[in-house]
């Protein structure tokens, strides 16, 4: 199973390793569907001795969630695991502990919201979370993945961000295959996420808060300014304990975002999780036949890179902003991100927005090349695009 | 960068052949992929699995459409199944049935290689019952893997649950898979 330190993983083994070896105090989940394999393993990790972890298995994700808060409030270093459905019931709670400022770092297998029912991957589920106030990084592979559970740690525990963080991965494009992904020693990364020590615990009873009570209109406001607060300075926390990740791990990360052969292109793809490393073999193909083609690969969605991404794309001729979540009546989430960025340019690139893999539909590297030939068009149809469906 | 992919019938360890595959390709220093397609889980369903093999790390997250070799654990699925669909005539098919090459060549319309042993008898002989093992073991000759290298593996992979004696029928089915077939 092993080559040095490369292993075969899928991606609910490699996430329940991370997880293994940030040794939380608390892992609180709804073990069966939809929920994920991650906390299958992490169990028997907790079963056979190798993790110290509290496990509370509990009736829902709703009280999932609302566990993980508790146990986070009153100071102990709380995650958990969900998808789907599950993420959708556990909504209401993420924006309590978003609220809460509980440093919870959960992962999400993205997969499709019903109805119709399927278990399939795309990312209705975290997009429905956009808004609840916590960040979210989304991985291309099992490896970013396993990357970003352990970075999430030290960015959520941050004393000026103190906000959950959702690492997402793609359902079974990334969960339930095996591929080749590299874990750290556990020493490195207990040494790396280091000890918690909770601000304001609740156990703390010799200086004893109150949390989460009720909030007027006299302060209510404010308390969400504060939350946009502790969200504005995410992304250069997130950069620096990247470069510290990076020194020790020797895997390069540095940006709210990948830029794959970028810097050049006319005309630029940008889209979210797995489907990037297919669109990498595309953009390397086009290149080898002379094509100006890149890609941007958003790592963090929340807090959304609007500056950062907006000098990356201005002088682009076209870009195609791809979705793997509907947003009926409108556009894709990431689409709007990425032209309200652009919007106040005076020669921003024409922009296009598709919509693909929904319900686990594949995409194949056939699909981006045609997106790329679409782009050369002036003329393009500046209406939803929809890839691989039958319209 | 190499793709196979495997059809079985859900409960004869097609997926497990397949991540068996993977773990002894990461011996061999490549980089891998091993996934299942997921439909409706029942046991004696149709089910497919693909690895992907290669000497780079891998990229692309996509399904696959036209592997170079195709495994067939169960014979009734060269019907029931559209094995050789995407698989050119420079590919290779590698059947579990009591047939020849030459009749899975006219069953089946495939013009390039066939490679037809029975692996259930094997596997029966064998004792371990569970055909995956012994295209396993035909699948890493055609590949041209080291046997000892694929060996070591799959006895490591498979001790860590199955007892000792299952193991050493399904290790006695391995080799005879790998002899069954010329690469």
């Amino acid at each position: 199973m092993s080559n040095g330190n490369r292993q075969v993983l899928t991606g609910h083994q490699v996430v329940a390793n991370a997880m293994r070896q940030v040794d939380p105090d608390v892992v609180a989940a709804y073990p069966i569907t939809p929920q994920s394999e991650i906390v299958e393993y992490f169990s028997k990790f907790v079963a056979d001795g190798k993790v110290d972890s509290e496990v509370i298995t509990v009736e829902s994700e709703h009280s999932a969630m609302s566990a993980c808060v508790g146990s986070s409030a009153a100071g102990a270093r709380t995650m958990t695991a969900t998808a789907s459905q599950g993420l959708a019931l556990m909504l209401e709670i993420v924006y309590i502990a978003a609220s809460m400022r509980a440093p919870i770092v959960m992962t999400v297998a993205n997969r499709a919201l019903s109805g119709p029912i399927n278990i399939h991957c795309d990312h209705s589920d975290s997009m429905a979370a956009r808004d609840s106030g916590v960040i979210q990084i989304y991985g291309e592979d099992a490896q970013e993945a396993y990357d970003f559970t352990l970075m999430a740690q030290r960015l959520a525990e941050n004393e000026d961000v103190l906000l959950p963080v959702m690492v997402t991965l793609d359902g079974f494009t990334l969960t339930h295959t095996a591929q080749v992904a590299e874990l750290l020693p556990d020493d490195t990364v207990t040494d790396f996420v280091g000890e918690y020590e909770p601000l304001y615990p609740l156990l703390d009873v010799d200086n004893p808060t109150t949390q989460g009570p009720f909030d007027m209109p006299d302060y209510y406001f404010e308390h969400k300014l504060q939350q946009v607060e502790a969200m504005n300075n995410v992304p250069e926390k997130f950069l620096e304990v990247q470069e510290e990740f990076s020194d020790l791990s020797d895997r390069e990360y540095s940006g709210l975002f990948e830029s794959y052969r970028l810097d050049d292109a006319d005309y630029a793809i940008v889209l979210l999780g797995s489907t990037a490393g297919t669109a990498k073999v595309v953009v390397d193909e086009l290149r080898d036949k002379g094509k100006k083609v890149g890609l941007l690969k958003p790592w963090m969605f929340r807090p959304f890179p609007a500056e950062e991404m907006k000098e990356a794309l201005k002088e682009k001729e076209a870009v195609a902003v791809f979705d793997r979540s509907l947003s009926f009546g409108s556009s894709g989430p990431l689409y709007l991100e990425v032209s309200s960025a652009l919007s106040h340019e005076d020669n921003k690139p024409r922009l296009y927005n598709y919509t693909y893999g929904l319900g686990g539909r594949d995409i194949a590297e056939g699909h981006i090349a045609e997106v790329f030939e679409d782009l050369e068009n002036p003329d393009l149809e500046s209406k939803m695009h929809y890839i691989n469906a039958r319209t | 960068m190499k793709e196979i992919r495997w059809h079985g019938r859900g409960g004869q360890g097609a997926k497990t052949a397949s991540q068996l595959l993977a773990d002894i390709n990461l011996q061999e220093g490549k980089f891998v992929q091993s996934f299942p397609e997921y439909g409706p889980e029942r046991s004696g369903a149709p089910i497919k699995a693909y690895n992907r093999v290669s000497d780079e790390k891998i990229r692309v997250h996509s399904g696959v459409y036209e592997p170079e070799v195709v495994a067939v654990v169960d014979p009734t699925l060269l019907s029931a199944a559209n094995p050789t669909e995407g698989l050119s005539s420079d590919g290779i098919l590698l059947v579990n049935t009591g047939k020849s090459a030459e009749e899975i060549k006219s069953e089946t319309g495939f013009n390039g290689k066939v490679l037809a042993f029975n692996a259930t008898e094997v596997a029966e002989n064998a004792g371990s019952g569970y055909a995956n093992v012994p295209v396993l073991g035909a699948l890493v000759r055609v590949l041209g893997t080291d046997y000892e290298l694929a060996r070591a593996e799959v006895e490591s992979a498979l001790l860590k649950k199955l007892p000792e004696e299952v193991v050493e029928m399904n290790l006695a089915a391995f080799k005879a898979g790998y002899e069954a077939v010329n690469n």
